[in-house]
């Protein structure tokens, strides 16, 4: 009998013991994962310091920040000035078309549409935001610019012009949910003390609205140019690999993201200064779009509106 | 003379009442056509849709059809097909599918139930929302260097895989973080007065309730990874692959990629473009398809509690 006890205990015990490991173990587990992002990080931020530092011990600062880009000479030099001016012109372009639009649409969609074309036109932007970016770069290439051959018939087969716009109609609706998201955050109170006075829809979305949104707004805005100044496969195809230094967005220019592809699918021998100088434009990438994740924490934070 | 006057008087109230009605009708005309004018942004996004919809469609007719599903990569573009890249995009599935799901939802397990609120988890929050806004060419930098070259996996499905996973994790573990988020607290309290400790709890109560949103968010983030290029051409894909891939660790080309070399190729022979929009024609109907699984699960279990 008291044997019997015994033995129902240690099942108990074994049982509760093996409970508790499994316990112990999980959330060990669940840290590990968590940690991965962290080390992708720390990962990121390492391969991209060394193998940039190995550049700049080959090439100076002076050089780097020159208007001479030509890698694959005999004589290479790594003026990364070219670059920084492809990338600023395509994300312009970009911007000079998604900001109107995209908060426009933002505004009708949050103050003007009824919920039935809400209904409607939110998943037609959800299907906007899936297309992937290269379809916009085979778009831009194929269709995009020879429209624009007909009104500016100097263009070249690869252009700024083209592949930023295009870009900008990727990022519409980026801004446009990231907007309405914000004004939609926006206490409906404020919205019909407003009505009450007797104001009108836009009176209303001018003056309560978008004022009491703007952190979103910005916020957005920012994002949005952080994810045209990464943005990839459309330049590279619509933009072209042109390395001069020029401000005419009829012309082909080279942005710091289609650098570093032109420069991976072709053949960079591991262990060049031309290799490693896929990485010293890489940090500044990483920096720029660092810079504006910063702005854009610092707009929520700063300019948060109290209700 | 009083008559006169008070006539003045009404005439002078008649005359303001009749200009605050003209402004009142024009700030009623005004908001009216700025109401059209925002509207007409949503018509350009339709248009734009429908003419980038129209356009590859139909370049794609007569270049779309069984022998170019089943048939493989060649030189000369009538023979072209593309099963070479269905295959690769099929295997970076095979290893995206489980390494995001198994970390992505571990790590929003690990943020929502077991973290102390404090620096660690806000500094994982941070960086996770970091991460996501990181472009994709630096991945593909980071895949190149410590898949490829450091982990000598070259460029092979894993590391193209392991790349892509890496890319979209962030997307996984913020929507997993929400659905998990939004399991009403009486449930885990119930389960908790039952005598279920942590682990139970998540297991039996939180992951299935959680179970929709979750799947809403991989299928997603599968579908972004479909169609991602530029970190897998970083990692060094060569142009033209004949061999259908065997296995994890052999070379291969996906979709996207096979895209992206023909559509650069159309300045050689312009029936490139549409095998190009052939490709994108299959590369879009499959992310239609997953998109619109997702969009259905979320409508269906939405608010369920």
């Amino acid at each position: 009998m008291i044997n019997q006890k015994n033995v129902r205990h240690i099942i108990n015990d074994n049982l509760i013991k093996k409970k508790n490991i499994v316990d112990k173990i999980m959330p060990v587990f669940f840290f590990l994962a968590a940690l991965v992002s962290v080390i992708t990080t720390i990962g990121i931020v390492l391969t991209l310091i060394i193998d940039a530092f190995r550049f700049f011990e080959a090439i100076p600062l002076s050089e780097f920040f020159s208007a001479n880009l030509s890698p694959l000479r005999e004589n290479p030099s790594f003026g990364i000035l070219p670059l920084i001016v492809g990338t600023l012109m395509t994300t312009l372009i970009a911007m000079c078309v998604a900001v109107p639009v995209g908060l426009a649409a933002a505004v009708y969609l949050s103050e003007f549409a009824s919920q039935k074309k809400r209904k409607v036109l939110k998943p037609i932007m959800e299907i906007l935001a899936g297309i992937p970016t290269i379809v916009y770069g085979f778009f831009a290439y194929s269709f995009v610019t020879p429209l624009l051959m007909k009104v500016i018939p100097s263009l070249n087969a690869k252009n700024v012009l083209s592949a930023g716009i295009v870009m900008g109609i990727m990022i519409i609706p980026m801004i446009a949910s990231l907007s309405e998201d914000a004004m939609q955050a926006v206490p409906n109170a404020l919205r019909e003390g407003a009505f009450g006075l007797g104001s009108t829809r836009l009176e209303v979305t001018r003056k309560v609205v978008i004022p009491a949104a703007i952190s979103g707004i910005l916020a957005s805005v920012v994002l949005a140019v952080s994810r045209a100044i990464g943005e990839t496969m459309i330049v590279v195809i619509a933009a072209g690999s042109s390395k001069n230094l020029s401000f005419d967005i009829t012309e082909s220019m080279q942005t710091m993201t289609a650098y570093i592809v032109e420069f991976t699918s072709g053949d960079a021998a591991s262990g060049t200064t031309g290799y490693y100088s896929l990485y010293a434009v890489g940090l500044l990438l990483f920096v720029f779009t660092m810079l504006m994740n910063l702005i854009t924490q610092l707009i929520t934070k700063k300019i948060r509106e109290e209700y | 003379m009083i008559v006169s006057l008070s006539k003045n008087n009404t005439l002078e109230a008649d005359k303001k009442k009749h200009v605050q009605y003209k402004r009142i009708k024009r700030r009623v005309l005004i908001n009216k056509l700025s109401g059209y004018l925002f509207s007409l942004s949503t018509v350009f996004i339709i248009v734009v849709l429908i003419i980038l919809l129209y356009r590859i469609a139909s370049q794609s007719v007569g270049w779309l059809n069984i022998s170019f599903l089943k048939g493989n990569l060649s030189r000369f573009p009538e023979k072209a097909g593309i099963y070479g890249p269905i295959i690769g995009s099929l295997g970076l599935m095979l290893v995206v599918i489980p390494v995001t799901l198994v970390i992505g939802v571990a790590t929003a397990i690990y943020l929502e139930e077991y973290a102390k609120k404090g620096k660690l988890q806000s500094f994982i929050k941070i960086n996770i929302s970091n991460l996501a806004s990181v472009p994709s060419v630096i991945f593909g930098l980071l895949g190149l260097t410590v898949f490829s070259r450091f982990l000598n996996l070259g460029s092979s499905i894993l590391a193209g895989g392991l790349t892509l996973s890496l890319l979209v994790l962030p997307i996984i573990v913020v929507s997993s973080q929400e659905a998990i988020r939004a399991v009403p607290l009486f449930l885990k309290e119930a389960s908790y007065a039952m005598g279920a400790n942590n682990w139970t709890t998540i297991r039996k109560v939180i992951l299935p309730v959680a179970l929709p949103g979750i799947l809403t968010g991989s299928i997603l983030s599968i579908s972004r990874a479909l169609g991602e290029t530029a970190p897998l051409v970083v990692l060094g894909i060569p142009t033209l692959i004949l061999k259908i891939p065997q296995n994890l660790m052999s070379s291969f080309t996906a979709l996207p990629i096979q895209i992206y070399y023909w559509t650069i190729d159309t300045v050689l022979t312009a029936e490139y473009a549409n095998l190009a929009a052939a490709t994108i024609v299959v590369l879009l109907v499959v992310l239609f398809s997953l998109n619109s699984v997702a969009i259905f699960i979320r409508n269906k279990y939405q608010s369920k509690f």
